[in-house]
């Protein structure tokens, strides 16, 4: 079982929480800085896992994770996931994003944390692995933004030039800035299969 | 309209979505609460607004505010809102931020249930995977209890992706609500062989995760799996099979065998280091569960140490980690094969990485002997040395100390080396493991007697140097070690060289800046070296040097009576008033040291740590009674004031208590040794009863300290290092080796056959190594009687621990899952429960009442079903034959499921609750008393009428509903442990329940049409129809009809129409014409089933009817849609117009004497059944109720819609039944009298 996926970037902000396990807001952000702070005081050459924190889990659970650019994707699970197999989890997580928001970086997951948890939705479900396969994924995801865009329809046309609009003027939309370093570099890793 | 809504949109577009309001918080850096706080505020007002989607906006700005750790929950009202609505952008909001916000405790889920059963069916497959996965995050037990259903029928749904969802999230039902595990179970097993590999890898999922829990009750399992195991190629699939054989092996040796081969093939052939890595995990599992030894088992494990080395040499270190962690795993068991690699162990021990660097610490705990305990101690002292950061540096401290102490310091040659490795670590700042440490310094100085004289002397040197170690006073700190230090000395003072000087280092003022509770044990302790002072000194003339001991402590003691802590102040002032004492006597020059040193003689025994717990509590002992009268509120109260003053006064007066003389503690210590001998609750400390190996004279029993003199029991030179040791230690082997070797050579020349192998294999063995010290490990004292069992329970609060259930066992009744119905026909109430009855829309029902009720309809459900199977064959030819009604229920899961209770056939009096609410089957709760269900389509089914006993209350189905929502409210506050929507709420007692015998089940639901358009689309639709006459105005009849979609298309557009008859008409919407059908208000996506209601009105109800019917419907599939349509008819038979009422005996004989009815009788000849059958039979198919029995006979009494009573006299002997009957309707009386008759002449 997966008992909870944080991503946060590399000043330990919350990109994207999603506990399978309740915990009241504020125990929430404390397994968060206490994450954070495991996983970033780690080196860049040293194995994807570790023992947790007080916090999270306990004897049975690891977290696990993996560091994009300025990006951590961080899964807590128990002894019943294959280690390797959530690694290619992460792995299959980030380059649906890539799909699904094209080149994606950091910013997409600030201003669409909603999109992010709808994708996640399709891959984990319940704290259990849904479906690893990322054509799939998509496709799903892909149909349920298109029901979602049909729905909108005439009604939704007004707000969606606004915010348009809105985000011309702004100088921090996110294709506007130099994305270079932030934009996630889906490494290409050695196969799960 | 349209303009309504492009005017709604462009309000709403200046409002801040969700991009607005992140760029405003980071536009706000420095004051982000401030601007959040606004925002919020913005977000209360939004969701006052009655616009849907400003309401969406808004929560999905709470959920983005949620993850940043504001508290949402008080909007949780508003997220229920929008996940109801019907659109599927802002139902995924609010399922979103229910996702991440509801809990357990929040009130409002109990609100969602219906919307989330609506989401469930619903024809798009995304609202139902919304709602499932919304649901798989905050599913409680009663939304699990209440949906489970629901969520089964899901399972068989014809979208893999529905289906897997919702495999998966039966996995979350399962742990909240455990009683659906048997029910569901075999359609999950069924999914493991799922064409869709999502939805078998999801059901694999979901049983590794019960099987992980509980194992045993999965190893049936294991032939299917082995199948799958070897015919999958997903990877996912695969190694959670393979992990689930990990967690199986263990259980049953045989399967291991057979997993050997395979596995070992897929090692060799994969190429997917997961898959590779849980393979050698499991063989390892395999091989840890068969007894070892066998031959060609040790080829596996060189292959899986094989293929671990490759993993840890491998430059990733994600594989190197994995390695060392499953290297561990076979270390348990076979450590010679790890032993191999330690080069490669000690190696990680280098590693930069601290994952990799525990991992192999790890390891080395089970790779230590005798022969290299002290090197690989050595090193890991180099690694302390050179750890930065406190973390890894304590864990390395720990892992020292328990790879040394070890089973009973099993591998420790030479306790000397060990203590000067303690002694070692205390120079580690800032450590939090002093208390470790010291515990072990104590335990080894204790249960080891030949080594207290070298501790004491290390402990002396300790407490010399202690300013060293007092830098960190904090808690559990290293200064925890003087603790043990102080003890030691004092304890074991006998082996101090200078005792003087320790003394004197005890009483230091910098002292008092150590933690309370180490002050104390100093105060303490130097008492006790005063008293080796005084008894060193005993005999000599000079006594000066105990005089300079007594003024030392005079002078020194005060500042500890000072001490603002209690424990401390309390010993010194005790041991200055006695030290003050000896002094006068000693200038009295009074020999004091025999009685001083009697004051701490005797030894302490260590104690087992658990011995305290393993005394048994004796006969008759109960620790909860009170011993004295439990003292009142008011009076402890009362006595509060005083305690305060009373409390003062010891304190006062307590230095003037210590001057006892000499021989009243020697006394007093007596009695009190005498009284904890005769106490069998104390653990002794004392040698003198119990054991006898503490008796100084059974020394014996102990193996004896033989002190080896090759090791100097000093090292010259201040501080010992333990590397001395090791050096030592390495001399003294050659040396014993070379001894032995001169005699064995000996020994061959004598006896030719030598001593064996083992001494040719190796260059040094672990038998040869002799310890240093022939070390008397003390073993830890228990109580005499202990309790032998200590297995740790397991946690109750598991939640798994609930899911320890049997699979295999058959589906008893009582274990079907709770499905949504109508409550079910009742058939005839006692006149006890009427009083109930009364307020039975407001009251739970008694359980046991309802439980009988329950029983009773089950039993009748199944009779009726039976005899309407077969009425239909004989009398309706073109309806469908009996195997159709079968096959057609079976598609039907509420029907299916009472289809396998007959089956199962195992009814027990007790167990029969459930079925009822199977049987009462998938329509909607019906409401209280009032309404009445009637299973009908057949022609002379019964209708089922009841009346309500109170005409006040509403008469409208509308009103019901209300009514039975505020029901269904009230029952889950209860959390009735069932789901009772099937109308547990009247509880009517039978009087034919009484008998112990299980009754047969009988259902209420028949088949009225189906249909299969073979020739076009195997569409086919299915109707099952229950008929309620809702008669409060005497001529209302309600049909509740089920449709259920057989086919792979969509249903839409269903219309219902009747053709009225003069008598019976379907009641029309207002303005709509006498022909024209009536739409029925929903639309079936395959395999999905649902329910309508239509009213009647009926004029005469003296005469059965029958109405021709059609329902017409159109079939859509991707690219086509047809018209179809279904013929049925709809009959209404008389008995179906009488409701069951309960009557008075009084009452009763009061009608008959009346007179105003006319009577008539029938003799059924040949009835085969018991008469409690009987009896039910006629409740349940006839809506009788049992006035009164005196065994073979009854009274029965049932009342029509319109008021007609219904008296029976029911007889029986041998096979034949008579019934006499009275009623003031001679026509109806006939026609019902028939109706019995042919429902007995069916069975």
């Amino acid at each position: 079982m997966i008992k909870a996926i944080l991503i946060f970037n590399n000043h330990g902000k919350p990109r994207l929480s999603k506990f399978y396990e309740h915990y009241n807001e504020d125990t929430e952000q404390q397994i968060i800085r206490e994450t954070f702070h495991l996983v970033s005081k780690r080196d860049e050459n040293v194995c994807n896992f570790l023992e947790g924190g007080m916090l999270i889990g306990g004897s049975d659970y690891k977290l696990i994770y993996r560091h994009y650019a300025t990006l951590y994707f961080v899964f807590c699970v128990d002894s019943s996931e294959s280690e390797l197999g959530i690694l290619d989890l992460i792995q299959v997580f980030v380059e649906t994003l890539d799909k699904c928001f094209e080149n994606v970086c950091e910013l997409d997951l600030i201003f669409h944390v909603d999109k992010v948890h709808h994708i996640l939705a399709e891959m984990v479900m319940g704290g259990m692995v849904l479906e690893t396969n990322m054509n799939e994924i998509i496709t799903q995801v892909d149909a349920q933004n298109k029901m979602e865009k049909s729905e909108a329809g005439i009604a939704g046309a007004p707000a969606r030039a606004v915010s348009a609009v809105k985000n011309m003027n702004l100088p921090e939309m996110p294709r506007n800035i130099n994305i270079g370093d932030i934009s996630i570099k889906v490494p290409n890793l050695p196969s799960f299969k | 309209m349209a303009l309504k809504i492009v005017k709604g949109s462009i309000d709403r577009m200046f409002d801040k979505n969700l991009q607005d309001l992140v760029r405003g918080i980071r536009n706000h850096k420095e004051d982000e609460a401030k601007y959040i706080s606004t925002c919020i505020d913005e977000i209360k007002q939004e969701l006052k607004q009655d616009n849907i989607a400003v309401k969406a906006n808004a929560v999905c700005k709470l959920t983005y505010l949620q993850m940043l750790g504001y508290d949402v929950s008080w909007a949780a009202f508003n997220i229920v809102e929008v996940m109801s609505s019907s659109k599927f952008t802002y139902k995924r909001i609010g399922y979103l931020a229910a996702s991440q916000c509801f809990h357990e405790s929040t009130d409002v889920i109990m609100l969602t249930t219906n919307q989330i059963r609506k989401d469930l069916s619903s024809p798009n497959q995304y609202d139902t995977g919304v709602a499932l996965t919304g649901l798989s995050c905050f599913v409680t037990p009663d939304l699990a209890r209440d949906l489970a259903n629901d969520i089964m029928t899901l399972m068989s749904h014809t979208k893999p992706y529905i289906r897997k969802k919702a495999v998966l999230i039966m996995y979350k039902v399962f742990l909240k609500y455990p009683e659906s595990l048997r029910p569901a179970f075999p359609r999950l097993k069924e999914k493991l062989e799922d064409p869709d590999p999502g939805v078998q890898s999801a059901a694999v999922n979901v049983i590794c995760e019960l099987a992980r829990r509980n194992p045993k009750n999965y190893l049936s399992l294991a032939p299917l799996f082995f199948k799958l195991m070897t015919s999958s190629t997903n990877n996912w699939v695969l190694i959670k099979i393979i992990k689930l054989f990990g967690a199986l092996t263990p259980l049953e040796p045989r399967l291991g065998k057979k997993l050997i081969e395979p596995l070992t093939n897929l090692i060799h052939s994969t190429s997917a280091m997961s898959l590779l890595y849980e393979c050698v995990n499991t063989v390892i599992a395999v091989l840890i569960s068969l007894s070892s030894g066998m031959p060609n088992h040790s080829a596996s494990i060189q292959l899986c140490v094989q293929k671990l080395r490759i993993l840890i040499e491998d430059s990733d270190q994600n594989l190197k980690y994995l390695g060392l962690l499953a290297m561990s795993k076979i270390l348990k068991t076979h450590p010679k094969s790890v032993q191999s690699h330690k080069d490669l162990i000690l190696q990680c021990l280098d590693d930069k990485d601290e994952s990799i660097r525990l991992r192999a610490l790890d390891l080395l705990y089970g790779m230590v002997s005798k022969k290299n305990l002290m090197e690989i101690v050595k090193k890991l002292m180099l690694h302390v040395d050179k750890a930065e950061g406190t973390t890894y540096r304590d864990e390395l401290l720990t892992k020292i100390i328990d790879i040394c102490s070890q089973s009973n310091y099993q591998y420790i040659t030479n306790f000397e080396w060990y203590i000067s490795i303690l002694v070692e670590l205390t120079r580690l700042e800032g450590t939090r493991h002093g208390h470790l440490i010291a515990s072990q310094m104590l335990d080894v100085a204790i249960r080891v007697k030949a080594i207290r004289a070298f501790a004491v002397a290390q402990m002396a040197t300790l407490l010399d140097n202690a300013h060293l170690l007092t830098g960190n006073t904090q808690r559990n700190g290293i200064c925890e070690v003087l603790y043990a230090a102080a003890w030691i000395c004092g304890e074991f003072s006998e082996h101090l060289e200078n005792p003087m000087q320790t003394l004197e280092a005890m009483l230091r003022p910098k002292v008092a800046t150590l933690p309370g509770h180490i002050q104390a044990v100093y105060v303490q302790n130097s008492a006790k070296l005063f008293a080796t002072v005084l008894k060193s000194q005993e005999g000599d003339t000079d006594s000066t040097t105990t005089q300079e001991a007594s003024q030392l402590m005079i002078d020194r003691l005060p500042l500890f009576v000072q001490s603002a802590n209690l424990e401390v102040q309390e010993r010194a002032s005790c041991i200055l008033q006695l030290v003050k004492y000896i002094q006068k006597l000693q200038q009295k020059d009074v020999e004091v040291a025999e009685e001083v040193c009697a004051l701490f003689a005797g030894e302490l025994n260590p104690v087992a740590p658990k011995a305290q717990k393993k005394v048994p509590v004796p006969e008759g002992l109960d620790l909860d009674a009170w011993i004295n009268e439990p003292p009142s509120e008011s009076e402890s109260e009362d006595e509060q004031p005083k305690a305060i003053f009373t409390k003062e006064e010891p304190k006062h007066s307590r230095p003037r208590h210590t001057e006892v003389d000499e021989k009243e503690l020697a006394r007093r210590r007596e009695a009190r040794k005498q009284e904890q001998a005769n106490n069998p609750f104390y653990i002794k400390a004392s040698p003198s009863s119990q054991k006898v190996y503490q008796d100084t004279s059974g020394v014996e029993h102990i193996p004896v300290v033989q002190i080896d003199l090759s090791v100097p029991l000093k090292v010259p030179g201040g501080l010992p290092m333990s590397d001395q040791y090791v050096k030592l230690e390495e001399e003294r082997r050659q040396k014993v080796r070379a001894e032995k070797k001169k005699k064995e050579k000996k020994k061959r020349k004598e006896k030719r056959s030598g001593r064996g192998r083992k001494h040719d294999s190796g260059p040094e063995s672990e038998e040869d190594i002799a310890p240093a010290h022939m070390v008397d490990i003390v073993t830890e004292e228990m109580p005499e009687n202990a309790l032998p069992s200590d297995d740790d329970e397991r946690d109750p609060s598991d939640p798994h621990k609930a899911l320890d259930i049997d699979l295999d066992k058959p589906l008893a009744d009582n274990e079907k899952l709770p499905v949504r119905s109508h409550r079910a026909v009742e058939a005839q109430k006692s006149p006890v429960e009427d009083g109930e009855r009364e307020n039975a829309a407001s009251q739970e029902p008694k359980k046991k009442s309802s439980k009988d009720k329950k029983e009773k309809k089950k039993d009748k459900d199944r009779d009726r079903k039976k005899s309407k199977e077969e009425k239909k064959k004989k009398k309706h030819k073109h309806e469908e034959k009996e195997e159709d009604l079968l096959g057609g229920q079976m598609e039907e899961p509420v029907v299916q499921s009472e289809e396998t209770s007959e089956v199962a056939a195992l009814p027990t009096s007790s167990s029969a609750e459930e079925v009822a609410t199977v049987a009462a089957a998938e329509a909607a709760p019906a409401p209280g008393a009032p309404s009445v269900t009637a299973p009908d389509s057949e022609p002379d089914e019964p209708k089922d009428t009841e009346m309500e006993p109170k005409s006040s209350k509403h008469k409208k189905k509308k009103q019901k509903k209300e009514k039975e929502d505020k029901e269904k409210k009230k029952k889950k506050h209860h959390h009735h442990h069932r789901h009772s929507d099937a109308g547990g709420e009247e509880s009517v007692q039978n009087g034919t329940v009484e008998e112990e015998e299980p009754l047969p089940p009988m259902s209420n639901y028949c088949l009225l049409a189906e249909n299969s358009y073979i020739k076009m689309m195997k569409e086919d639709a299915d109707e099952v129809c229950d008929i309620q006459g809702n008669l409060q105005d005497g001529s209302q009849v309600v049909v509740s009809v089920i449709f259920e979609n057989k086919c792979e298309s969509f249903l839409k557009s269903m219309e219902f129409n009747v053709l009225d008859s003069l008598n019976s008409k379907l009641q029309r919407p207002e303005g709509s014409g006498p022909h024209d059908g009536l739409v029925v208000p929903f639309q079936l996506p395959p395999g999905v089933s649902n329910e309508a209601r239509f009213v009647f009105t009926v004029q005469s109800i003296v005469m059965p009817q029958k109405l021709k019917g059609t329902l017409t419907f159109i079939v859509k599939n991707e690219d086509s849609s047809t018209h179809e349509k279904l013929d049925f008819k709809l009959h209404f038979t008389c008995t179906s117009y009488l409701i069951t009422t309960p009557c008075y005996s009084d009452a009763f004989a009061k009608l008959l004497e009346s007179g105003d009815l006319k009577s008539s009788s029938i003799r059924l000849e040949g009835v085969n059944m018991p008469f409690h059958h009987l009896l039910a039979r006629i409740c349940f198919h006839h809506h009788f109720s049992v006035v009164e029995r005196i065994d073979s006979c009854a009274s029965m009494y049932s009342r029509s819609i319109q008021g007609h009573h219904v008296c029976l006299l029911v007889k029986t002997s041998a096979q034949t039944v008579s019934i006499d009957a009275k009623c003031d309707e001679p026509t109806l009386l006939g026609n019902v009298l028939d109706e019995i008759k042919q429902t007995f002449s069916q069975c």
